[in-house]
């Protein structure tokens, strides 16, 4: 299997593959944290989702989100359908979370961006 | 209203920000930030995704959170700000006139200015693309902006055009809200964005990306039908009969950005045909005394920490030209792209500190080395396994390099190293 490694800009062209004692052949990476994302990527890819969520009352229409961690590629669909209909209400602080263990992945959806009460 | 300050900052984006930050942190205590929308943060509060912050704070942050932590910042030393207030001009004496439904028109005498306006998306006027006017075709930051700080949806079947940084991330952003992003085309035979980016935002989604591909027509008359794209020859001329219709109802456009700097020319500001931005010396000093300018207005960055750290370097600069610390404006040396590189900043230097150039390539080139040289000497130089014009390099010149080196009239920085690795030359 081809890999480019996204962790950082150098964008390494690394080749992965499982011997049949299922032990990883990972070659052309340039660092440790490569050669773990390889083996990751070829077992469980994981991404962090970020997102924005209707706010009521904020004085912004919509506060920013991201998962607090990575979360399995394949459960991002399934993330983002649990965001669909939901309105959170002003005040928002960065942090606060918005949906616990989102998709069961075990991470939290979290604002990224401050939502103060809207002045009339 | 009339009003007096040291410095004006002409923009509340990540570089103004950073900027009036510096200032502050050299003892200048009479900053005014102006700010044209009706919050702080600049383009970084639309841009939701993550991946700003790894060289400045260490750790991985999404647009809003990086801007946050400049403006609880700003916020917590008490510099003030105007928002909703758009500078109309800025004269060569550095009086800035502003507009903003409080104050109505504002008048500010400064002592210094900071020009931190960024830069505009490139449109579909400058491409010249052929066909009706329908609804439906947006720039890709513009796109970024409904989705994330509006909360429209811009449309429903894409086709982007340009593989851009913010294209790729509008291609996974649009599909993770439901529509179908049917393909990117890019005119040359390589990204313009970062490869993580392809990789994570296309391939994780089957987008396809289809080099030396380009519109050639769009179709509609109230709203987008269809685009025709066509392949592209090494002089990025459609090639006949690989022409291709593809419908759709949505285009967005990444095809590059332009430093806004209608403001400093009116200044009389100095521009530099190769980065459309001012010609600036190591402390990001304009050719008029006084006015600085960093950040993305001076040359676009594909890194938000590196806009950080030149608006860093420009209040520096201020502090030194409102204590009369500047050197002798004569005085200074011409830096010239050379070989291989597209641009240079700064564009002239005095040499009494150590100098930190920012630079990109006009090709991809392997394997080489980078020096800044006079003709005969090398003052500094670096190895690169690769360089490419979507990513931004850098080069340190040492004070004590230049020292005792007798008259120099000007440097070069160039490439020394294999030819390029392709014909596509960026433009």
């Amino acid at each position: 299997m081809q890999l480019i490694c996204i962790l950082c800009p150098r964008g390494c062209h690394i080749e992965i593959n499982q011997g049949e004692d299922g032990k990883w052949e990972v070659k052309g990476y340039a660092c440790k944290r490569g050669r773990d994302y390889a083996i990751q990527e070829a077992t469980c890819p994981l991404r962090v989702l970020t997102t924005s969520i209707w706010v009521e009352g904020g004085n912004h229409r919509l506060v920013s989100a991201k998962t607090d961690r990575s979360i399995p590629k394949d459960k991002i669909i399934e993330s983002l359908k649990q965001t669909k209909g939901l309105t959170v209400k002003a005040p928002i602080d960065i942090g606060d979370v918005l949906i616990e263990n989102i998709a069961g992945t075990g991470a939290n959806l979290i604002a990224t961006r401050r939502v103060d009460i809207k002045q009339v | 209203m009339n009003r007096k300050t040291e410095v004006a900052i002409i923009g509340g984006g990540p570089a103004g920000l950073a900027a009036a930050l510096s200032c502050y942190k050299h003892g200048i205590r009479d900053i005014l930030i102006l700010e044209r929308d009706e919050y702080l943060g600049g383009i970084l509060q639309q841009c939701i995704h993550n991946g700003f912050g790894l060289h400045w704070f260490g750790q991985e942050l999404t647009g809003p959170e990086y801007a946050q932590r400049f403006i609880d910042e700003v916020n917590k030393v008490g510099i003030p700000y105007l928002l909703n207030t758009m500078v109309l001009e800025i004269t060569k004496d550095k009086t800035v006139y502003a507009v903003n439904p409080r104050h109505g028109l504002i008048e500010i005498e400064a002592k210094a200015v900071i020009l931190a306006m960024g830069c505009r998306e490139r449109t579909r006027g400058a491409l010249k693309i052929p066909g009706g006017r329908p609804a439906g075709v947006y720039t890709a930051g513009m796109a970024q902006r409904l989705i994330n700080i509006e909360g429209y949806m811009p449309g429903r079947e894409v086709v982007i055009l340009g593989s851009g940084d913010i294209g790729l991330i509008m291609a996974r952003r649009l599909t993770w809200e439901g529509a179908r992003v049917k393909m990117v085309c890019e005119i040359m035979p390589y990204s313009t964005g970062l490869i993580r980016n392809v990789r994570q935002c296309l391939d994780d989604y089957g987008i396809p990306l289809k080099f030396r591909h380009t519109v050639i027509r769009i179709h509609g008359r109230e709203r987008l039908e269809g685009v025709t794209i066509a392949r592209v020859d090494d002089r990025r001329q459609p090639i006949e009969g690989t022409e291709e219709y593809v419908s759709c109802d949505t285009l967005l456009l990444s095809v590059g950005l332009i430093p806004e700097n209608e403001l400093s020319e009116g200044a009389g500001v100095m521009l530099d045909p190769l980065t459309g931005g001012p010609i600036v010396d190591e402390f990001r000093q304009t050719s008029v005394p006084g006015i600085f300018s960093c950040g993305n207005v001076l040359h676009v960055h594909d890194l938000v920490d590196y806009v950080s750290e030149e608006a860093e370097i420009a209040g520096e600069g201020v502090y030194r030209y409102i204590n009369g610390r500047n050197p002798s404006a004569d005085d200074y040396l011409l830096v010239m792209p050379g070989n291989g590189i597209r641009y240079v900043v700064p564009q002239r230097i005095y040499g009494d500190s150590d100098v930190e150039f920012f630079f990109r390539p006009n090709a991809i080139y392997d394997k080489g080395v980078v020096e800044l040289t006079d003709g005969d000497r090398v003052f500094a130089s670096k190895k690169l396994l690769r360089m490419v014009p979507g990513q931004m390099e850098r080069l340190r010149l040492k004070r004590e390099a230049l020292a005792g080196e007798g008259k120099i009239k000007s440097l070069q920085l160039r490439w020394r190293g294999p030819d390029k690795e392709d014909d596509g030359a960026c433009s």
